[in-house]
């Protein structure tokens, strides 16, 4: 199978390599082309977002205004810090140019002259990486003013990296804007929708930075060939991030609809001992975990993984052997939601933390009949009753876990109710980050 | 302690503003380079970062307690940063974060006695794939294990 986005070509991340194996002919080619007809290819050939939503990219496009003095904005969204997805770095450090050519592509096909690379702080090295890629196209007359007269038209984008600094938040798009707006990460309500109101109030297209790497492939080639690769629905080939328990674990790209079996026990190596799998969260924590028992059949692309009852999110796969005690699979993940909760919502910032709270009740051994009602009730009270989507990433591992794996909390949840002396109470770990210990005078 | 960003700090500063139609928008990158420069966030720094931005000071304090990335207090020579989420944690990620609290005797967020190490328990950095892992100040360490880890730390000095 051919890869597109991590193909097996040394040093592709030098520009000269890049431009010598066709890059940035897609560019020229698509600077020659109306942005509506590019919008209409994007469109047909069925590429749909890496992001996590996996919506349509080229209908996405289609809701900038098109008649409009207002100033336009690309994000390219590279925040990646969803458990589970390690995928986008592979593209910063093996094919950065593919992504800023995408980008470029994407910036011309909505009028944006202006995109902002936002990759999430922890990068360092990558954010290196990005950078150079940057300056390297900046030098040779692709990005800026210099590539009007390189490819011959009266369109430039300026193309920035923005770099985030420790908040997984920023990786929803309304939330992502206000970062790079110089403000707290908090999500915003939508709509209105960053078409009509985004960066500063104007139009901006939120786009994963796998996303727009597929983009130079189907100028260049075309929607009709792109469309045929993978799943019908959800074309392509997908970066799947492997991790937890298995002998290989890495990023394998792979045409969509790949059967997670496949990936788990062919590319990936099978699982560590050959044990058996307990569970499989598929797209990054927060889509709803698979039984091992569920697996068979199950294809890795959006419609499919929909049907058997989780989503394709960030590809991100992480499996679990028979071994993996749940419960602590379940509050570190509730851990990471509540760390990470900006706190605007209280359904999302209470509930995180009293569910948080039940867990290590339950891990220390004190859990009470009732207790995983309460949780379901709890995570229940969450979803869909929060300003973005970071309440339904919590909410739906409880949930899809708790119905899914009955039994293996059962097992936590005593009979009755057990008073313990208030100093006996504590919980398992300290967790606590530390607070800003002074206060503006 | 008074703290003024030197002239090639203003100036990278300057540049920064330049990608923006707002100033504003540069202050993460200004919390950064003040943190580099004076090596943790200080009020002091803050307050250099509200001037140079023409923001507020309360403004720039609540990006830097927005963001987990800034160290509202001295940091170590070293910042450790243990992953302990999911894909870590099912390959031993407690078992190196317990490893390296007993050797340092320090716990989250806390600093060594002589500077030379703090430690931070972190969520996922993007390296589930080479999990379990650690950060020493800019590096990755993937594919760790508890000795990996502390023969790593015994580099240090
Ligand atoms: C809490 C939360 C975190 C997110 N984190 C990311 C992320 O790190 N990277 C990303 O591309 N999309 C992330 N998304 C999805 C974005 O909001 C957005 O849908 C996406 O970047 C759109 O790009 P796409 O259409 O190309 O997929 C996140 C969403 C939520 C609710
Ligand atoms: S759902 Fe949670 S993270 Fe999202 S805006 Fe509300 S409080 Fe913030
Ligand atoms: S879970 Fe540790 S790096 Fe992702």
């Amino acid at each position: 199978m051919e890869k597109l986005i991590l193909p097996d070509i040394p040093d592709l991340d030098k520009l000269d390599v890049y431009k010598k194996h066709g890059g940035f002919e897609a560019a020229k080619k698509a600077l020659r082309m109306s942005p509506d007809d590019i919008i209409e290819e994007v469109k047909k050939s069925g590429l749909r977002g890496r992001g996590g939503a996996a919506f349509s990219a080229g209908l996405k496009w289609s809701f900038m205004p098109k008649t409009t003095d207002r100033p336009k904005y690309l994000c390219i969204n590279g925040d990646e810090s969803e458990p589970g997805s390690f995928k986008d770095r592979q593209i910063f450090e093996f094919n950065p140019f593919q992504m800023i050519e995408g980008a470029l592509i994407a910036s011309y096909a909505i009028g944006a002259r202006t995109c902002y690379i936002y990759i999430r702080g922890e990068y360092y090295k990558w954010i290196k990486l990005v950078q150079k890629a940057l300056d390297a196209a900046y030098e040779d007359g692709l990005l800026g003013e210099k590539m009007k007269k390189t490819f011959g038209t009266d369109f430039a984008v300026e193309m920035y990296l923005h770099v985030g600094a420790g908040a997984y938040i920023c990786g929803e798009e309304s939330s992502l804007m206000s970062s790079i707006e110089g403000k707290r990460g908090y999500p915003r309500v939508k709509p209105p929708f960053p078409a009509q109101a985004g960066l500063w109030g104007d139009p901006t297209t939120i786009n994963n930075v796998e996303t727009v790497a597929n983009v130079p492939h189907i100028i260049n080639r075309g929607a009709e060939w792109y469309s045929k690769i993978g799943a019908e629905k959800h074309p392509g080939t997908i970066l799947f991030g492997v991790s937890g328990h298995v002998k290989k674990p890495g990023v394998y790209e792979l045409p969509s609809g790949t059967l997670l079996t496949e990936i788990i026990h062919e590319h990936a190596g099978g699982v560590l001992g050959d044990k058996k799998i307990k569970a499989v969260i598929p797209g990054g924590s927060s889509m709803p975990p698979l039984r091992g028992d569920q697996l068979e059949g199950v294809r890795m692309d959006a419609d499919s993984l929909k049907e058997a009852g989780s989503g394709i999110g960030t590809g991100g796969i992480m499996v679990m052997d028979e071994d993996t005690d749940l419960l602590k699979v379940l509050w570190r993940i509730t851990h990471f939601y509540h760390h990470e909760s900006c706190g605007q919502c209280t359904p999302c910032r209470e509930g995180c933390g009293w569910m948080e709270k039940i867990f290590l009740r339950m891990l220390d051994g004190r859990g009470v009949k009732g207790d995983l009602d309460l949780l379901v009730s709890v995570a229940n009270n969450i979803e869909g009753n929060t300003i973005c989507a970071l309440g339904e990433a919590a909410a739906w591992p409880v949930k899809f876990m708790i119905a899914r794996f009955r039994d293996e909390f059962e097992k936590y949840v005593g009979e009755e109710i057990k008073l313990e002396p208030a100093d006996k109470v504590h919980s398992m770990r300290k967790t606590e980050t530390p607070i800003a210990p002074f206060a503006l005078k | 302690m008074a703290f003024e960003f030197t002239q090639e700090n203003v100036a990278r500063i300057e540049a920064e503003t330049k990608k923006y139609p707002s100033k504003k928008s540069a202050v993460m990158k200004a919390l950064y380079i003040g943190q580099e420069q004076n090596g943790w966030v200080s009020n002091e720094v803050i307050k250099a970062v509200a001037d140079r931005l023409e923001i507020t000071p309360e403004e720039a304090l609540g990006v830097a307690t927005f963001y987990t990335m800034y160290h509202k207090k001295p940091a170590g020579k070293y910042h450790l940063q243990v992953c302990t989420n999911v894909s870590c944690m099912l390959r031993g990620g407690y078992e190196i974060y317990d490893a390296i609290r007993e050797k340092l005797g320090i716990t989250n967020g806390e600093v060594t006695d002589d500077g030379v190490f703090s430690l931070e328990e972190v969520e996922c950095m993007g390296a589930c794939g080479g999990a379990p892992m650690m950060a020493v100040n800019e590096d990755f360490f993937e594919n760790l294990t508890k000795e990996e880890a502390l023969r790593i730390l015994e580099t240090k000095k």
